[in-house]
């Protein structure tokens, strides 16, 4: 791999009071990888992704986007930057519609913001339309949000992060609160429609996972975090193996 | 479409109705700009309680537009009132901005109540008397006593029509889903790249507008302005239109303006001492019965 990284952390560190949260986080991502933050509770995985798109200020250090320092910018800026995130417990616009949510999403990612433009354009319609078949909530589309399930909750909040084509998708445990049946389809879901991104724009995605079996099959690098610190960072199969990260985020006994 | 049926209507109704009707119409109209404003926040999120603040604006300064600078075109007047309450308002967006619920509410009201202690203070512009002014023309033509009463209320009709036309435009438009974006969840809109503090400066600009064209509407019919009009009572008033209208439709304002034109004007020639108690019962009514308001009445859910 060669050329300027998509997202390089340099002596990156935050501490909240007594608790560091990161410390001296060294970290290049290249374009098109996939990477996996493992970690137990605490670790500073979303810390990293906070600091990332710009809702925390670190105390030393700086990250750069595609060789552009992003440290000092408003998470708004960052955001339009080509950076997008999903959350944990998703964000949605609970009185709207599942419909009504991607127009805003994609009227606010093609800064297309107008006083007279009518937001059910046919045009937006389309477009918002075709996110939702891709993530398989087409048959949602009228629904209230705040009626929806947390499953289809989480696509959307997803598919909604998605419809700017950010260079950058950083998915905060997307796989959280989803029964264990349903994980590996859903994941399948995500990565099947970030596959369509990729062939146009190479989207890179950082994503938040506890599941280790996920991890394995959708990852192509891990970087395991640990008290602030990154103690792994690898292949999956290696990285995985290594004694810190069974030691300190699989909780395995190891002699 | 309906909208403008309806504003083609009224202005030829108005040929045929008592004079007592078009001035009860007319300030119906004229002060449901300033609750249009309102409804424009509320869409936001959050509620002024100092409106009366730009109606006084925009009253004062088509009273004085109109006996200092010799400006008497009502249209002139009317927009003057509107782009003065615009301007004095535009430096306190941003910080207005930055609050929501009870707070904003509060500095709203704040912010109203020193207009109006200085209003009271202020010799030049008549003190706590406030001033008359005369009979404004309009486009070039002087009104006869027998005629200013209908021009006005067509002026203010026609601005009322085409302010809620832009209104639904705007409500309808991308922008109009943002406002109600934010409302919902602002962490969100900033983490799509929109800004949350730009569209709840937009609105507060925007209801200033409206509010100081009202105000200049209903300087010109009334003919006299006094500091009243940024007393919190006043204020009271836009917010009680705008709650009885709820934040889906532009004509209910209009419509609940109205209603509470008449329910004022009925009662307190009919027991003068407690219209105010009747004006109680209703809101208590409409909050019970009619959460969102009269406007809820006619439009439906869309989703479901």
């Amino acid at each position: 791999m060669s050329g300027t990284p998509m997202l390089r952390a340099r002596g990156v560190g935050i501490r909240f009071g007594a608790v560091v949260a990161a410390a001296d986080i060294n970290i290049e991502i290249m374009a098109g990888e996939r990477v996996s933050l493992i970690g137990s509770n605490g670790a500073g995985k979303t810390t990293f992704v906070n600091m990332i798109t710009g809702y925390l200020k670190p105390d030393a250090g700086q990250i750069e986007l595609a060789g552009r320092d992003i440290t000092p910018l408003e998470p708004r800026t960052i955001t339009r930057l080509g950076v997008a995130r999903s959350f944990q417990i998703p964000q949605l616009f609970d009185e709207l519609s599942v419909l009504e949510n991607m127009l805003v999403a994609t009227a606010c990612h093609d800064n297309r913001l107008s006083f007279w433009e009518a937001a059910r354009r046919p045009a937006a319609i389309d477009r918002a339309d075709a996110l939702l078949r891709r993530f398989r909530l087409d048959e949602h589309r009228a629904r209230r949000v705040a009626e929806l399930p947390g499953g289809v909750r989480k696509l959307l909040d997803i598919a909604m992060a998605m419809t700017g084509q950010p260079k950058l998708l950083l998915l905060d445990e997307p796989t959280s609160g989803v029964s264990a049946d349903e994980k590996f389809p859903m994941m399948d879901i995500i990565m099947g429609a970030l596959g369509h991104e990729t062939s146009a724009g190479k989207m890179t995605v950082l994503f938040v996972e506890h599941d280790m079996d996920i991890v394995e099959r959708y990852a192509d690098r891990v970087v395991a975090f640990y008290s602030g610190r990154i103690i792994a960072d690898g292949v999956p199969k290696v990285a995985l193996a290594t004694d810190d990260v069974r030691r300190y985020v699989t909780g395995e006994l190891v002699q | 479409m309906i909208g403008m049926l309806f504003t083609v209507v009224l202005v030829l109704a108005g040929l045929l109705m008592p004079k007592w009707l078009t001035f009860l119409v007319t300030m119906a109209a004229a002060q449901g700009l300033v609750s249009l404003g309102i409804l424009l926040l509320m869409r936001g999120g959050v509620v002024s309680f100092g409106q009366g603040m730009v109606f006084a604006l925009g009253g004062y300064a088509a009273a004085l537009g109109y006996s200092r600078l010799g400006l008497t075109d009502a249209l002139g007047l009317t927009l003057l009132g509107g782009v003065t309450a615009m301007l004095v308002a535009a430096p306190f967006a941003p910080m207005l901005a930055r609050y929501r619920g009870i707070f904003f509410a509060m500095l709203t009201l704040a912010l109203s109540m020193v207009i109006y202690g200085l209003l009271m203070k202020i010799e030049l512009m008549g003190g706590s008397d406030g001033f008359n002014i005369g009979r404004p023309t309009l486009l070039g033509q002087t009104l006869s006593d027998a005629r200013v009463g209908y021009v006005m209320y067509s002026l203010t009709i026609v601005t009322a029509g085409v302010m809620a036309l832009l209104s639904r435009v705007y409500f309808d438009s991308t922008r109009g889903l943002l406002t109600v974006a934010v409302r919902d969840n602002e962490l969100r809109v900033e983490y799509l790249g929109g800004s949350v503090r730009q569209a709840m400066m937009i609105n507060f600009i925007l209801a200033a507008f409206a509010g100081g064209m009202g105000g200049a509407l209903v300087v010109m019919s009334l003919g006299h302005i006094d500091p009243n009009f940024s007393y919190w009572t006043t204020s009271g008033e836009f917010v009680f239109v705008a709650i009885l209208a709820g934040w889906q439709s532009v004509l209910a304002v209009f419509l609940a303006s109205t209603v509470l034109e008449v329910v004022r004007s009925f009662s307190s020639s009919y027991f003068p001492n407690t219209w105010q108690l009747a004006l109680g019962l209703f809101l208590l009514f409409v909050i019970r019965f009619l959460t969102r308001g009269i406007g809820s009445l006619w439009i439906k859910e869309n989703r479901r």
